[in-house]
């Protein structure tokens, strides 16, 4: 096998999609945020609170779907204090964000703690298992690797579908976008700015927080520390390279998840005399390849990081 | 006839300013009300009240005959109210499509019926000559269409009551014309209409009605047939302002040309096309045009913030090597910038540091990158004393002052230094009648002690006032100059439009 | 309703008390999560003070656990205050620790009084040099600096990983990974005796006043403000705002380069991977506690200290999570930044 075979084995197809899934997730939520135009740098904490949350409530014996729903829910509570901060107060939405990520990472663990204090090898739960598709799952090449997965990944790819359908063919999503765009111009339409914006933000703040709870739920069966381990702020420029486009993040996802499933595979091949560690730098150097690339294309929202107070325009 | 709108004893203060002192007004249907008073007056206040952007501190607005509940855009939109702002209030990265159908559907609906919102677009389009594609993107859209599209959104809304304010600011003579046409044929047909300008020309020419808001007060209302426009204007402004007029003086020396130059703007904005342009010492150049075409990166070619592309740039007498702001303002040229908040001082630092910005590094205000405290604040002490800056003092910050002080503070600034070319880009917009006549002396004083001045302005009163000569920027060429004795507003007005080349 | 009206000036009482409000209301909230474990939350606060503030030992170990906290703390404020968001302190800690680590454990060899500055030098210029990167990508292509920052944190210590389990692993650590002891002479002397407190307290509050003077009497701390506030008006002021970038980035990554070498130099003496319990983190939390001002920078960072080492033996005792103290912290700084509301505006009711 050398590196361009394995471009061409299932395995390696379905790792793409299992890894892209949560990437998927996290890319959304914070695109739809910043497509309200608010930055929700609490992403990376939101996930740990979500890969934590999920987890906890099967753990305790709740089912798997009302699992996600509870990690989903846990993260809009999350995104409603970032809205709090970052929407209602005007604050710095950078400084806010990562005050969010603080308190959402320590307060995973310390919950995590708090309720399993003697656990020492890292309790279990049943994760979802694959679910083939009837019929599609059975065609030749493609039928294993892209419709034998767990329901997360279907679902992420219907995310993405619900999500560019809202943004782009319903009233509601073109009140995000103007909020994005020109928030004193939404006003003078009627619309209610605050409420959008943090409506966005709890939203996307749910799709995050799934995008975690798919980590401990699907593609593991525990919750480890630092699990996340920087998929938030990869799905930030990932949002960057897809230009606040759907689709594109969509691609992007995939992309990066294919690069990143491709050099796991290819450290294992013999004569492969590279550290390891390089090979696992890779999705951050490629994020920030990712963001240089297409710095020059960038078309962000207009009003990305700027604060709307009523009664403030001149 | 009946009052379908009635504002009754409004009052909204900022702070220690009383922006309105229980105002009260009432709009009667078909008909057109002009709200006459300077910047500042209140005039926008009040219209922001009206359409719930502010919540007035007493007083309450009836909309025929229910009250309107203050604070909410939606309501004021659902009673049958819209408004044109000055500033308009388009996304540049939507559609025509979109801007207007924003918030005209019920948000959780599980679609956008674009075909309907489309072809009634195009309908109203016909029915009142307001031209535009609903397809196309804001940004790619001229000013004048911009407005067509804030008043189509209004029309979209079945509005029955409209607010214009300022609505002629960025048109040329033309447009405003056609404008009023539109206006005229919208009462006709049962709108009733309030304009607001401090323009009076236009409010002879258009209303039914004025009303003149001085300090936040009525202070005259009549109907506009007999109404003494010397009265107006003195009700306006409350005394007789004496314009200043420069004296006649002979041109000197050549202080900054351009040669045939072109430039790209730093923001994709409009470039400069093959540009010649002199300016002699004694002499003020007036730039005409409508806004965005090229007129920022004239500027930013002065302010040293782009070179040109090609073409030769020369600075009293002297070939540029490099350009940056510091070279600029080093070989003593001044500079006014057009966003006086956003680009003229830092909101957040205080006068005295805002007063030294652009010397910060030379003697004495500091010594070995060191700043010399004490020199900075005596400094600012003088120079708030000279340009009259009414602020708390040195250590203020300098984004509590008004707008008036905002543009003495970078006067003072600029003709500190003693400039020999003075960029005054929009020098006096938004400011109230006083302080433009301080811009304008200011300005004429740099000119009689010899500066060669660079006058950028939307406002054509200006330019014919002050200007020796005048230049129109159309897609970013410049047109020969003219005398602005020579011509009229009108024809200055067609070179606007590029309809001709010169009168 | 309740409005926010923008004050004209806010009386220096309310900016001194708003923020230790905030830490008490943080503190507040956090009670109530120590009641859940079961614990007592007065005697939970009451061990947390005394296991951080309550014998000679416990100060001692705040001070030395505050060093490397100044340090990361300035780097965050000075580059916050150029609206430059360095988030990638912790990178630019280890790329301190990693150039002190690759001179001074032997390569070079000079008598302590030049050894120690040149290690300190050398880690500054290291960290310094690692946030010209992002800096650079910043001005010349206005890529996002904070996500540029924050993945290197993750290349930079995958690259301390392979180096300890590679070329830079000591022969004698008995096959832990970790590097080989910074030389005698370019340790940093402790400076009380029977502590860890060394040199590094003093280079760290040194560096406070210094930081404090630049922004203060400077052309350049001039400009770092004036760039921060309004990178558009200073531009046309004629101040190089992309200079001033670069020169932010190396003073900001140098600062917490120099953390990375006090705490190798200073604490451990070796270089690890676990050299950093999230020093460079901790100095966002830090410099935002702080309000961004240099001096208030060192009370932050003893602060916070005191809440982790205490929170160490505190949690030790009752069984209560140490995570803990970095809720505490999270939570402190969120009220913090919301007391700044407070110290701007002036809420009315109506």
């Amino acid at each position: 096998m050398d590196f361009i075979e394995i471009l061409f084995t299932a395995g390696f197809w379905a790792a793409t999609l299992r890894i892209a899934t949560p990437l998927i997730f996290g890319t959304l939520g914070e695109l739809v945020c910043e497509r309200a135009g608010v930055l929700n740098l609490g992403i990376e904490g939101i996930m740990t609170m979500g890969a934590m949350s999920g987890w906890m409530w099967v753990y305790m014996g709740g089912d798997l779907v009302s699992g996600i729903l509870f990690a989903a829910f846990i993260g809009m509570l999350f995104g409603l204090l970032h809205s709090l901060f970052a929407v209602y107060l005007g604050l710095s939405q950078h400084v806010a964000g990562i005050g969010i990520t603080m308190l959402a990472s320590s307060l995973s663990y310390f919950v995590f703690r708090m309720l399993l204090p003697t656990a020492t090898t890292p309790p279990k739960i049943d994760p979802f298992q694959s679910y083939p598709i009837p019929g599609l799952s059975d065609l030749p090449y493609v039928g294993t690797p892209l419709f034998t997965q767990t329901p997360m990944t279907y679902g992420a790819f219907v995310v993405v579908l619900v999500v560019w359908y809202v943004l782009y063919s319903t009233p509601v999503g073109l009140a995000v976008r103007m909020t994005g765009e020109n928030p004193i111009a939404a006003e003078a339409q009627g619309i209610d700015v605050l409420a959008v914006r943090t409506g966005a933000v709890v939203v996307g703040s749910g799709l995050m927080s799934v995008g975690g709870a798919f980590l401990t739920m699907s593609a593991f069966d525990a919750f480890y520390f630092g699990m996340v381990n920087g998929r938030g702020w990869i799905c930030v420029a990932l949002v960057i390279f897809a230009s606040w486009n759907p689709g594109k993040a969509l691609l992007g996802a995939l992309l990066f998840a294919g690069i990143d499933a491709w050099q796991v595979r290819v450290q294992q091949l013999p004569g492969i005399n590279i550290p390891y560690q390089f090979f696992l730098m890779a999705p951050y150097v490629l994020s920030i390849v990712a963001m240089i690339v297409m710095s020059r294309r960038a078309l962000y929202p207009k009003a990305l990081l700027v604060p709307f107070r009523r009664g403030e325009r001149t | 006839m009946t009052a379908i709108l009635k504002l009754v004893n409004i009052s909204k203060r900022f702070g220690s300013l009383t922006a309105n002192d229980a105002i009260s007004l009432s709009l009667e249907e078909g008909e057109i009300l002009a709200l006459l008073g300077e910047n500042g007056a209140g005039k926008t206040t009040l219209m922001n009240i009206l359409f719930g952007h502010y919540t007035a501190d007493e007083g309450h607005v009836e909309v025929f005959g229910k009250p309107l509940p203050p604070g909410q855009p939606d309501a004021a939109l659902a009673a049958g109210i819209g408004m044109v702002h000055q500033h308009f209030s388009l996304a540049d990265n939507l559609s025509v499509l979109e801007n207007i159908m924003l918030g005209t559907e019920s948000l959780w609906a599980w679609r956008q019926d674009t075909a309907f919102a489309t072809g009634r677009i195009k309908q109203l389009s016909r029915d009142f000559g307001l031209t535009v594609d609903p397809m196309a993107q804001v940004s790619t859209l001229t000013v004048g269409e911009r407005q067509r599209v804030e008043i189509l959104k209004a029309l979209y809304r079945d509005a029955r009551i409209l607010i214009l304010d300022e609505p002629t600011a960025v048109l040329t003579p033309q447009e405003s014309e056609s404008l009023f046409e539109t206006l005229r044929s919208l009462v006709d047909r049962g709108m009733s209409i309030i304009f607001i300008s401090h323009k009076l020309n236009e409010i002879v020419s258009v209303s039914d009605r004025v009303m003149v808001i001085r300090r936040g007060k009525v202070v005259a209302e009549q109907p506009i047939r007999g109404a003494d426009r010397a009265s107006l204007a003195e009700a306006m402004v409350g005394h007789t302002v004496h314009a200043p007029k420069g004296d006649v003086l002979a041109p000197g020396d050549v202080v900054f040309q351009l040669q045939n130059v072109s430039a790209g703007a730093a923001d994709g904005g409009q470039p400069l096309v093959d540009v010649d342009l002199a300016i002699h010492q004694h002499e003020i150049v007036g730039i005409a045009g409508v806004s965005g075409n090229g007129q920022q990166t004239l500027a930013d070619l002065i302010s040293g913030l782009c070179r040109p592309g090609s073409g030769s740039m020369t600075l009293f007498g002297n070939k540029l090597a490099h350009y940056n702001p510091d070279v600029m303002v080093k070989s003593g040229v001044g500079r006014i910038p057009e966003d006086r908040n956003r680009v003229g001082v830092i909101g957040e630092m205080t006068v005295q540091e805002n007063l030294i910005s652009e010397k910060r590094r030379r003697l004495p205000f500091s010594k070995f990158g060191f700043m010399n405290a004490k020199v900075i604040e005596d400094h600012a002490a003088r120079q708030i004393d000279a340009f009259d800056v009414r602020c708390q003092g040195p250590h203020a910050e300098t984004r509590l002052l008004s707008g008036g002080n905002v543009q003495k503070l970078i006067l003072a600034r600029v003709l500190d230094a003693e400039p020999s070319l003075l960029l005054a880009d929009q020098p006096s917009r938004g400011l109230d009648v006083g302080a433009v006549a301080y811009v304008h002396e200011k300005i004429l004083d740099a000119r009689a002690r010899g500066c060669g001045v660079l006058l950028i302005s939307e406002d054509l009163e200006e330019l014919m006032a002050l200007s020796d000569r005048i230049v129109v920027i159309y897609h970013g060429r410049l047109s020969q100059p003219v005398n602005p004795e020579d011509i009229t507003a009108r024809d200055i007005g067609l070179m606007m439009s590029g309809q001709s080349e010169a009168a | 309703m309740i409005r926010l009206e923008p004050r004209e000036t806010a009386p220096v009482w309310l900016s001194l008390s708003a923020p230790l409000t905030a830490v008490l209301a943080a503190l507040l909230l956090c009670a109530l999560l120590i009641m859940w474990t079961g614990a007592s939350a007065l005697e939970a606060y009451g061990l947390l003070f005394k296991g951080a503030l309550g014998s000679r030992f416990a100060i001692t170990e705040t001070l030395t656990r505050a060093t490397p906290m100044i340090l990361t703390g300035l780097a965050a404020a000075i580059a916050f205050r150029a609206k430059l968001w360095n988030i990638g302190g912790e990178g630019q800690f280890y790329a301190g620790a990693l150039a002190a680590t690759w001179l001074g454990a032997g390569a070079i060899t000079l008598p302590p009084y030049l050894m120690v500055p040149f290690l300190i030098g050398a880690g500054a210029l290291a960290g310094g040099l690692l946030l010209l990167i992002p800096a650079i990508l910043k001005n010349r292509l206005k890529v996002d600096e904070v996500v540029t920052t924050l993945l290197l944190n993750f290349i930079v210590l995958l690259f301390v990983n392979y180096l300890l389990e590679g070329p830079l692993k000591d022969p004698m650590s008995m096959g832990w990974p970790q590097a080989a002891p910074i030389i005698d002479e370019g340790v940093l002397p402790a400076i009380l005796s029977k502590s860890r407190v060394h040199l590094g307290l003093v280079i760290a509050v040194v560096a406070a006043v210094l930081v404090w003077a630049l922004m203060r009497f400077t052309v350049w701390g001039y400009e770092i403000r004036a760039v921060g506030y309004n990178a558009a008006a200073a531009g046309f002021a004629g101040i190089g705002v992309n200079k001033t970038i670069i020169l932010t980035a190396l003073l900001s990554g140098g600062l917490a380069g120099i953390a990375g070498v006090s705490e190798v130099a200073g604490t451990k003496g070796y270089l690890t991977l676990d050299l950093s319990p999230g020093f460079g983190y901790a100095g966002i939390a830090v410099a935002m506690l702080a309000a961004l001002h240099p001096l208030a920078v060192v009370a932050s960072a003893v602060f916070l200290s005191a809440i982790f080492v205490g929170a160490d033996s505190m949690s030790r005792a009752l069984n209560v999570p140490t995570y803990i103290s970095d809720v505490i912290v999270a939570t402190s700084v969120l009220a913090v930044l919301v007391s700044g509301m407070f110290t701007r505006f002036r809420l009315r009711f109506r």
